[in-house]
C-alpha cells in the first residue's frame, strides 16, 4: 500500500511538468509581450523591467551561463543550475516554491496572490456542487435500481440524461433567466452576498453540480442493477435478513465502489467547468478571474491559473485513486 | 451429418424458410436502433439540422451580417411578445426579434447550425481515422509504438481538455495558424489532438483482445498475411466501439466550440456579408449576456439550439451502443 500511494504521489509532479512545458510553450507562441500597454513604455525601461523579472534569459536552456559558471570553477551542481538558468526553469521553480510571477495586467500584484484571495469563492462554490451531486445523484441512482421500470426509474433516467448531456454553461443561462422572470431573483449579485456561504451560492453550485450529479446517478443505478443479480444477495435474503440490511449492508456497499472511481473525472469536470459557471453568474472566484485574464491576454495569469487547476485535478484523482484502494482490497495487489 | 440425412430431399416450403436473407451484424444493429425511440427521434434532428445547415440561404429570412439600420438599437422582441414601445414590439418579420445592430436573431441561429455541424463532425472523422490507425499499429504491432502512446495518453489525460483547448486558442488565435479559415484550422487541430488519444486507447484495447481470438489464430493459421487479419478479421470487429465513441465525440466538440466562443476564442468573427460560417451559438450566447433584460430570446434561441442537439446526439449514442454493444448497458 505504501509503495502504491508513494508511486501515485510522484505521477504528479511529471504531469504537472509537462502540463508546465505545454503550456509555456503555446504562451509563448502567442504575439504581444507582457509590457504591452496603451500608452507604449520606453525601450531602456522595457530592458529593465524584462532584467527585473529575468525575461532577458534563453527560454529553456542556458548554456552560456553554464559555461561562465565552469570557467569560475564553479562544482557540477551549480553548473547545472546556470544551464537551468532560463525563463521555463526559473518559473517552473518558482512555481515549485508557490512563487507564480507578476501578473501583466493587474500591476503589482502577484498571480498566486491572486488566485489565493479569489480561491475561497470557488472552493465554496465546488462544495455545494459535490454535496448536491452526491446528495442527489446517490438516492436518485438507488431508487431508480430498486424500483426499476416504474415511474421513480423513468424520472431518474430523465434527469440524468438530461444532466449528462445538456451542457452546464446552457442550462446556467436558462437557470438565470427562468430564476429571474418567474422568481424575480436578481441575475447578478451584489458583491457582499458572496462573502459567508449565503444563499447566493445555492443557483450556482446547483447547476454546477448538475452534470457530475446525472454521472452519478447513471452509474449508482447500472451498479446497483448489477449487483442486485449477484448470488449473494439472493444468499442474504434466503437466511432472513431484512429488505433493508440487504440493501444497506450489502447492495449498497459494493455498488458505491463504481461510484467512487467516477469522482476523479467528476472533479476535473467541476474544477474546469467551474469558470464558465462562475463567469455567468459572477461568482468572484478563481474562474471568473481566468475567463477575464483570457480576455485581457494576461499570459502570466492564465499560465498561473491553468497550472492550480492542473494541480487541483491531480490531486483529485490522486485523492480517487487512494480511497479506491482502500475500498477494495483487488486494486492495491494488483499495482 | 449422415448420408442419409443429406440425400432426403427438402420439400419446397421448407427451402424457402431456410432461404431467408442472412442477417449481418449491421443489420441486426439497424434492427434494434429501429426500435429505440429516442435514438430515432435524435437522429431525425440531426438529419433536420444537417438540412437547416445547407440550406441555410434559402431558409433565413434576412442577412446573417448585414443589420438593417432601422432595427439598430431597438433590441426588438420575438414575434408573440408585446411591447408598449411600438419600436420593441415583436414582428414576425423578425420571428425571434433582433440584436443591438438590428440583425435577425431567427436567421443568424439558421447559419449557426453550420458552424456547430461541422465543428462537431469534422474532428471527429479526422480523430476517427487517425485513431484507429495508431490503435490498430500500437495494439498489433506492441513494442515501442504501444509504450509510446500509452505515455502520451497519460499526459493527455491528465491535462483537462478545455484548459488544453484555451491555451491553444489565446496562444495560437492571433498568429498565421489562427488566421487560416477564420480560425477553423486552429479549432479543428485542437480538439483533434485531444481527442484522437481517445479512440486509439479504445482501438488498442479492442486489438489486443481480438488478436488472442480463435478466428484471428485460425486465420494467422492457414497463413493470411498480418496486413490481411488486421484489415479483414480485426478492423470490422471493433468498428461498433469507435462508431459509439464518435458518436458521444460530436457533442463534445460542438459544447468545447460554444464554450470557446462564449469565452470569445472561438472561431473568428466575420464582417464579410456572404461568408459561409458568419456566427455561432456560442457567439450568439456571449452578445446575448450583454442584453439579458431587453432581448432575452438573443440568448434563449441559441441555448435552446445547443442543448437540443446536443440531447439529440446523446440519444443517437446512447441508441447506438445499445444496438452495436447489447452487453454493455449503462
Amino acid at each position: 500500500m505504501i509503495s502504491f500511494l508513494i508511486r501515485r504521489l510522484l505521477w504528479v509532479i511529471p504531469v504537472l511538468f509537462t502540463v508546465a512545458i505545454v503550456t509555456f510553450f503555446l504562451m509563448h507562441r502567442a504575439p504581444g509581450g507582457p509590457w504591452d500597454r496603451e500608452k507604449p513604455i520606453a525601450r531602456q525601461t522595457q530592458a529593465q523591467l524584462n532584467a527585473r523579472f529575468g525575461l532577458n534569459k534563453p527560454l529553456w536552456f542556458n548554456p552560456d551561463a553554464a559555461e561562465a559558471a565552469a570557467a569560475r570553477g564553479e562544482n557540477i551542481f551549480q553548473q547545472g543550475r546556470a544551464f537551468l538558468d532560463s525563463q521555463f526553469f526559473n518559473y517552473i521553480i518558482g512555481a515549485a516554491q508557490g512563487n507564480l510571477g507578476p501578473s501583466y495586467r493587474q500591476v503589482g500584484r502577484e498571480v498566486e496572490e491572486i488566485i489565493m484571495e479569489k480561491f475561497p469563492a470557488s472552493a465554496k462554490l465546488g462544495l455545494v456542487a459535490v454535496i448536491f451531486s452526491v446528495v442527489v445523484g446517490i438516492p436518485l441512482g438507488i431508487l431508480g435500481a430498486l424500483k426499476q421500470n416504474t415511474v421513480f426509474d423513468y424520472l431518474s433516467l430523465f434527469v440524468a440524461t438530461i444532466g449528462v448531456s445538456i451542457p452546464s454553461f446552457v442550462i446556467a443561462i436558462l437557470a438565470i433567466l427562468f430564476m429571474s422572470r418567474m422568481f424575480g431573483v436578481p441575475p447578478i449579485r451584489r458583491p457582499n452576498e458572496w462573502e459567508g456561504l449565503g444563499t447566493a451560492y445555492i443557483l450556482p453550485g446547483i447547476v454546477l453540480g448538475l452534470g457530475t450529479m446525472a454521472f452519478i446517478t447513471r452509474l449508482t443505478r447500472a451498479s446497483m442493477l448489477e449487483v442486485k443479480r449477484q448470488d449473494y444477495i439472493r444468499t442474504a435474503q434466503a437466511k432472513g435478513l431484512s429488505t433493508r440490511a440487504v440493501i444497506m449492508r450489502h447492495m449498497l456497499r459494493n455498488s458505491l465502489i463504481p461510484v467512487v472511481t467516477i469522482l476523479g473525472p467528476a472533479v476535473a469536470a467541476l474544477v474546469t467547468g467551474s469558470f464558465i459557471i462562475e463567469s455567468i453568474f459572477g461568482v468572484p472566484g478563481v474562474g471568473e478571474e481566468f475567463v477575464i485574464s483570457i480576455t485581457r491576454r494576461d499570459y502570466s495569469m492564465i499560465m498561473g491559473t491553468t497550472l492550480f487547476y492542473a494541480l487541483l485535478v491531480a490531486l483529485g484523482n490522486l485523492t480517487v485513486d487512494l480511497s479506491y484502494g482502500f475500498l477494495d482490497p483487488r486494486i492495491r495487489t494488483r499495482h | 451429418m449422415s448420408t442419409a440425412e443429406a440425400a432426403r430431399p427438402f420439400d419446397r416450403e421448407s427451402v424457402a424458410l431456410l432461404q431467408r436473407p442472412p442477417r449481418s451484424l449491421w443489420s441486426d444493429a439497424w434492427r434494434r436502433l429501429k426500435r429505440n425511440k429516442m435514438a430515432i427521434a435524435g437522429l431525425v434532428y440531426i438529419i433536420f439540422l444537417a438540412i437547416v445547415a445547407i440550406a441555410a440561404p434559402v431558409l433565413a429570412p434576412h442577412n446573417p451580417i448585414r443589420g438593417n439600420v432601422r432595427e439598430a438599437g431597438a433590441y426588438r422582441q420575438a414575434a408573440w411578445l408585446e411591447d408598449p414601445n411600438p419600436k420593441k414590439s415583436g414582428t414576425w418579420e423578425y420571428p425571434l426579434g433582433t440584436d443591438s445592430v438590428g440583425r435577425d436573431i431567427f436567421s443568424r441561429l439558421i447559419y449557426g447550425t453550420r458552424v456547430s455541424l461541422v465543428v462537431g463532425f469534422i474532428p471527429m472523422i479526422i480523430t476517427t481515422i487517425i485513431g484507429t490507425f495508431v490503435g490498430l499499429a500500437a495494439g498489433f504491432l506492441g513494442g515501442t509504438m504501444d509504450n509510446v502512446l500509452m505515455r502520451f495518453t497519460d499526459v493527455v489525460y491528465a491535462f483537462p481538455d478545455l484548459l488544453f483547448f484555451i491555451i491553444m486558442m489565446t496562444s495560437l488565435r492571433e498568429t498565421w495558424i489562427g488566421n487560416l479559415w477564420n480560425g477553423f484550422l486552429l479549432l479543428f487541430v485542437s480538439l483533434s489532438i485531444v481527442t484522437w488519444v481517445g479512440v486509439a486507447r479504445l482501438v488498442r484495447g479492442q486489438v489486443l483482445s481480438l488478436k488472442e481470438k480463435e478466428f484471428v489464430e485460425a486465420a494467422r493459421a492457414i497463413g493470411v498475411r498480418p496486413w490481411k487479419i488486421v484489415t479483414r478479421h480485426i478492423l470490422p470487429n471493433t468498428l461498433g466501439p469507435i462508431i459509439v465513441l464518435g458518436a458521444f465525440a460530436v457533442p463534445r466538440a460542438i459544447i468545447a466550440e460554444a464554450i470557446l466562443s462564449y469565452l470569445g476564442i472561438g472561431v473568428k468573427p466575420t464582417t464579410n456579408p456572404n461568408a459561409p460560417f458568419p456566427t455561432s451559438w456560442g457567439d450568439m450566447i456571449l452578445q446575448g449576456k450583454v442584453s439579458m433584460d431587453s432581448q432575452p430570446w438573443m440568448l434563449i434561441a441559441p441555448s435552446i439550439a445547443i442543448a437540443l442537439i446536443t440531447l439529440a446526439f446523446t440519444f443517437l449514442g446512447d441508441g447506438l451502443r445499445d444496438a452495436l454493444d447489447p452487453r454493455e448497458q449503462i
